[in-house]
């Protein structure tokens, strides 16, 4: 199978993307707005009602990287792989209480970004730049871990080189710029189709043809099949799995391309509505993850046939090599095209996210105040084509481990503008010089600590009053910065009286 | 704020709900075993993956909850009709 193309897939994987490509630069016509206005272009005109955004905020977290790197996480080290789980079980609730407050208070205001709300909010220039930034660079390594995901599944395929990649890229590349966020909400509605049909074909299928659940556990490693425990003077993996998973659901939301999809929807209750019903793709990715077990319990790792692939991509190949191995050749193209155009869905909204930050934050505020609105789509557009060209060369000149290290330090990075925006949503008395301090802070010990780890992993061990906790090094950093931006927001308080320029008031938010 | 202060507060408890599934995923000693196992499933794994329709089932009366206040008339006209 390595040797040669599998052509059944290959041919259904190129229709099915095909088929994507086309409905991408017609969904430029669909719910037509004037795309050459930011608001129109880079948030879909705000008027995504439930379902849309069920299939928008879908796509747009659970991406082709979690798709492929959750289960290799699994395969590789274990229970540990499986905080996905609490994570996303974490997400809903914080996104039911808190971001029906930005929604409101971006559309008083005209918000597009965080950073439009912190600058509105705290009236500081500065600290607006940093989220911004911060925003940026920490998406961009998340946009290049796309690629590999659609670059595991060609290989699975088969087909060799980079130009395959280099096509979709193109592709994308092209109906992001002509249709913008509705190019991604549309064919988020195929990629969810294709997931589910994947996912509940392997669930169904996989476990059967490996005599059943009991004897895919088996396989595991017993050490590995729960978290090693902890004891009185060291916590063990239990608080690096929790902290794990908390630090990333307090994440998530605060990435810009998650920011973009809570801000396309038409009114706060769809929102709402979506914590309630979107933990349906939960329950998809924690059977994904099981997919992992599954391939241990199939023996792909040792199979000769599969040996160049985990070669060349080490544990993230265990997806695509159990279902070549279990699955017909057919269904193996429907599964990996859900893959790669699950990679496609995410990447353009994180690209359109990427360019809303740099034309707002950027472009407007520092190069072109006077740029008209239609001036300013257009920046956003070229913006999303640099954004994924600087992805696509990451992963084609750059060794695959910078990517996923920078994806790492992103979250690390990402949740130190927590203080600003979340807790922004609720009060105005954190002062923007203090957040600025807490957020350097964060930044700082969070970088540290990884770099201490040799950036392969964020699990950094505290020691605390001759406890040793190890614990996300993301938590531990926003811990730092939320003590910093407390303190120093006292202290700044009493030298300023407490003066504000803050341009929204406390009704703009319910 | 003040004006709809018991509204609130009635939609306020309701909120407690939302701490039950950290509350469970924390709770980290308790389900990090694997008996009992159903179905060949550890217990490590089913226990998290049943908190995932149990955690959207509690956001439910949360979300009724704040509909009903804002039929109620306090959010309506401010942008937050569907």
């Amino acid at each position: 199978m390595s040797a040669g193309i599998n052509a059944t897939a290959s041919a259904v994987f190129i229709v099915l993307f095909g088929a994507v490509t086309i409905l991408g630069f017609f969904a430029a016509r669909w719910r037509r707005g004037d795309l050459s206005q930011l608001n129109e272009w880079g948030l879909g005109g705000r008027r995504f009602g439930t379902i849309v955004t069920w299939f928008l905020l879908g796509g747009d977290l659970y991406t082709a990287y979690t798709f492929v790197a959750v289960p290799a996480l699994m395969f590789g080290a274990g229970a540990i792989g499986f905080f996905a789980v609490p994570y996303t079980i974490f997400v809903y609730p914080v996104l039911f209480a808190v971001f029906p407050r930005l929604w409101s208070v971006a559309r008083r205001h005209g918000y597009v970004t965080a950073a439009d709300f912190v600058r509105g909010r705290f009236g500081n220039h500065t600290l607006a730049l940093a989220i911004a930034v911060t925003g940026i660079v920490a998406t961009m390594p998340y946009i290049a871990l796309q690629l590999v995901g659609i670059e595991v599944v060609i290989a699975g395929l088969g087909i060799h080189g980079e130009l395959p990649l280099v096509i979709a890229f193109v592709i994308l590349a092209a109906y992001t710029y002509t249709s913008g966020l509705r190019a991604p909400a549309m064919i988020a509605v195929i990629k969810d189709l294709l997931i589910y049909i994947t996912i509940i074909a392997a669930v169904i299928f996989i476990p059967a043809e490996l005599g059943g659940f009991a004897k895919i556990f088996a396989a595991v490693d017993p050490a590995k099949l729960t978290i090693a425990a902890g004891n009185a003077a060291n916590w063990g993996g239990e608080s690096a799995y929790v902290t794990l998973a908390l630090g990333s659901a307090l994440a998530l939301f605060l990435y810009p391309h998650a920011v973009t999809g809570v801000l396309s929807s038409s009114s706060r209750h769809v929102i709402r509505r979506n914590a309630v019903v979107l933990p349906a793709y939960s329950l998809a990715l924690g059977l994904i993850a099981l997919l992992g077990y599954m391939a241990l319990a199939s023996g792909v790792k040792d199979m000769p046939a599969y040996a160049d692939g985990f070669a060349r991509f080490g544990a993230n190949y265990a997806v695509p090599a159990l279902f070549l191995q279990m699955f017909p050749g057919w269904f193996v193209g429907v599964a990996f095209a859900a893959i790669a155009i699950g990679a496609l869905v995410p990447a353009a909204i994180m690209s359109i996210a990427c360019a809303n930050l740099f034309t707002r934050n950027i472009y407007k505020e520092y190069i072109n105040p006077s740029v008209s609105g239609a001036g300013e789509s257009q920046v956003a557009k070229i913006a999303s084509l640099v954004v994924k060209v600087g992805a696509l060369f990451f992963i084609l000149a750059l060794p695959q481990s910078y990517a996923i290290q920078l994806q790492l330090l992103g979250g690390i990075w990402i949740i130190q503008t927590l203080p600003s925006v979340l807790i922004g949503l609720y009060t105005r008395w954190l002062n923007p010089w203090a957040l600025l301090a807490g957020w350097a802070s964060g930044i700082g010990a969070g970088t540290a600590m990884a770099a201490s780890l040799n950036f392969k992993g964020s699990i950094f061990a505290l020691h605390i009053l001759g406890v040793t906790i190890p614990c996300y090094a993301a938590l531990s950093a926003l811990i730092l910065n939320v003590t910093v931006s407390a303190v120093l927001s006292f202290v700044f308080n009493l030298a300023t009286r407490g003066a504000r320029v803050d341009a929204t008031g406390s009704a703009d938010y319910i | 704020m003040a004006a709809n202060g018991r509204r609130r507060g009635s939609v306020r408890l309701v909120h407690l709900l939302l701490a039950v599934p950290f509350a469970a995923m924390i709770a980290i000693g308790f389900y990090n075993r694997t008996e009992p196992a159903f179905a060949g499933i550890p217990f490590f794994y089913w226990y998290q993956l049943l908190w995932i329709p149990l955690g959207a089932l509690l956001l439910l009366p949360v979300y009724l909850a704040e509909e009903r206040a804002r039929n109620n008339g306090a959010d309506v006209g401010k942008g937050d009709r569907a």
